[in-house]
């Protein structure tokens, strides 16, 4: 009675996917929306949290005036630009951040693997976390305070390179959430260090990269490419050179390594880190 | 040809042995030391097409290995398994869209939602056509009575409620197999009483091939035909409930009471426990039948109360693990 159905095998469209995964959004929202009061404190809470960091930067900036030949504006560029494209990531990536602890030591994630379905989209489903509005309003105001206050003009292209430079930095942050969720396979005890990686590279992509020593700037270029998806690109929308001298091509292009480097992890995630889950079943 | 063909069938697990103090802890997160345990080791079985079997075996015997990797979410170590002609873990979406898998203690619907809404989701992710859906759904709401749940959010049922919606949603892709896993852990009687009714039913009217683990032995005694008795890792019997009693104890009880406190001594009865008037006796029926025992008991004795039942299911599970713990399995002869 069933074989008849989806012959086209289990994995289906991209349409479809996209349809089961606006459903799971639509009830993820429908859920939320049950504990109103405590969704609103909680965007109101991470706005303020989020908030505190820009106060920070405006009183070292107060101080000291410049940071490494960057101005106060320049650097809420850099700011804002990170903590909307991290706050849309964080929002996507619940089910991810919280594999570990809840697919794979209460044995959730066996239930994903009886379905037919692609285990990455359902944990996408897993959320869209409202409350990281929070921190993506206080990124989005930073952001485009910093662009206001610069010689930046407010035009289409300005506004699409933008949306590219985020569209690909959520892309890249995701990428590291679910690596983050891959190596929950092997260890749940190893993940403060990937923390380390999350948020300490949100902490220092916030800033312009040229004030980092070398091979901090090139762990964040070509080992985890966050430089790639914020700074680089960032440079091209302020039209300032690049203090330590790479092109204009390479500086537009390489935020194309966030998707990259997410289909890579999904891959990994899928391939490597379900076969060991299946032959292990722990 | 058997639906479910299980050939040799071994897993292996490396376990990683952890040395005792922080000393221990420290270096172990450098190199573990690995010992391999058979969780399953040489199993082979069949099932055909509409059976509702019984899989029954003690905590860390090998249900649940065997479970998961029918349902192909785990990969065996050696041997064939074949379900419906897939190999589970080689074509898992193909073959998860054609089974359903209940488990008691972890509920599969979403915690906030209203029970309807799940259903629907399960829908999209089963991808099940609206019509069929809508059929399906309809009938199980009202076959398994949860027509007045259907607007509540999953963590307001009670466990009873929970269940018989969880079996629901495993139902409505219309599987051909069904594994529940301890259904009704932690119910009580009567909902566990509606669970049974509404399993044998799903078994008789939609010709769903069944497939129960449980501790419950009520549960095996009111629905199995057949028990698989699974204990380390290998099959101890496997065949008809009425031929695992006949060989492992052939003995049948019965309870007696009698008005006055004296001695009693009937041949063919044996006492195994007494409080005052309270007898329970235990009688080969090879060797006497029930009525003429009664005659006899009648006869020698004034009898208030008389029962006669089959020794019950657990004492001949524990027989069976007892003897197959004398270093090699023991194996019975499936007697069917």
């Amino acid at each position: 009675m069933d074989s008849t159905r989806s012959p086209e095998g289990a994995r289906g469209g991209f349409a479809e996917n996209v349809a089961l995964y606006g459903r799971y959004i639509s009830i993820s929202i429908m859920s939320q929306m049950q504990y109103k009061l405590s969704f609103l404190l909680a965007v109101v809470s991470q706005l303020l949290v989020t908030s505190l960091g820009v106060l920070g930067i405006w009183v070292m900036f107060s101080r000291f005036g410049s940071l490494g030949g960057w101005g106060l504006h320049e650097v809420l560029v850099f700011y804002g630009l990170v903590n909307v494209a991290f706050a849309i990531a964080d929002a996507l990536a619940t089910g991810f951040d919280r594999f570990g602890s809840e697919y794979i030591r209460q044995g959730g994630f066996d239930r994903l693997l009886l379905r037919p379905r692609s285990v990455s989209l359902q944990l996408l489903g897993h959320e869209l976390a409202l409350r990281r509005l929070g921190g993506f309003t206080q990124g989005l105001i930073v952001l485009t305070w910093g662009l206001g206050h610069l010689d930046v003009p407010f035009d289409p292209a300005t506004l699409l390179f933008t949306l590219y430079i985020i569209g690909c930095a959520v892309c890249l942050f995701l990428a590291i959430f679910i690596l983050q969720a891959t190596l929950s396979f092997w260890t749940v005890e190893s993940i403060e260090l990937m923390n380390t990686m999350t948020y300490g590279g949100v902490e220092a992509s916030q800033y312009p990269m040229s004030i980092y020593e070398p091979w901090f700037r090139h762990f964040f270029t070509f080992v985890v490419p966050l430089a790639c998806v914020t700074y680089f690109p960032v440079l091209v929308l302020l039209g300032r050179d690049d203090p330590v001298g790479t092109s204009r091509w390479f500086q537009m292009l390489c935020p194309l390594a966030g998707p990259i480097f997410l289909m890579v992890s999904i891959q990994v995630f899928e391939r490597l880190g379900v076969r060991y889950y299946t032959s292990t079943g722990s | 040809m058997a639906q479910i063909i299980v050939e040799g069938l071994s897993k292996f697990f490396q376990v990683a042995e952890r040395r005792p103090g922080l000393w221990g802890a420290v270096s172990g997160l450098l190199r573990r030391d690995h010992r391999s345990v058979a969780a399953l080791q040489d199993v082979s079985f069949e099932i055909n097409a509409g059976e509702l079997v019984g899989y029954i075996g003690p905590n860390g015997a090998g249900k649940s290995t065997t479970i998961k990797i029918l349902s192909g979410i785990l990969v065996p170590t050696a041997g064939r398994c074949e379900v419906r002609g897939r190999v589970p873990w080689l074509e898992r979406h193909q073959h998860v869209a054609d089974i359903g898998v209940v488990f008691g203690q972890r509920s599969q619907l979403w915690w906030d939602l209203p029970v309807m809404e799940s259903f629907d989701l399960l829908r999209d992710i089963y991808r099940v056509p609206a019509s069929e859906y809508r059929d399906t759904r309809d009938q199980l709401i009202a076959e398994m009575s949860i027509e007045p749940l259907l607007a509540t959010p999953v963590r307001q049922l009670s466990l009873g409620q929970r269940m018989r919606c969880d079996l629901v949603a495993s139902l409505l892709h219309c599987p051909s197999i069904l594994f529940l896993d301890e259904p009704t852990i932690g119910l009580d009687a009567v909902s566990r009483l509606a669970l049974r009714h509404f399993i044998r039913r799903i078994n008789r009217e939609r010709g769903t091939t069944i497939i129960l683990t449980t501790h419950d032995m009520d549960d095996i005694e009111a629905l199995c035909e057949r028990v698989i008795v699974i204990g380390r890792g290998t099959i101890l019997s496997d065949g008809p409930l009425a031929g695992l009693r006949e060989q492992l104890d052939p003995e049948r009880r019965m309870k007696v009471e009698l008005v006055n406190d004296e001695r009693f001594d009937v041949e063919h009865a044996r006492v195994i426990s007494r409080e005052g008037t309270m007898l329970q006796l235990s009688f080969d029926p090879r060797r006497i039948t029930t009525p003429e025992l009664i005659r006899r008991i009648s006869e020698s004795h004034e009898v208030r109360d008389l029962l006669v039942e089959y020794p019950p299911i657990e004492e001949l599970i524990a027989k069976l693990y007892a003897d197959s713990a004398d270093s090699k399995p023991a194996v019975i002869e499936p007697s069917a």
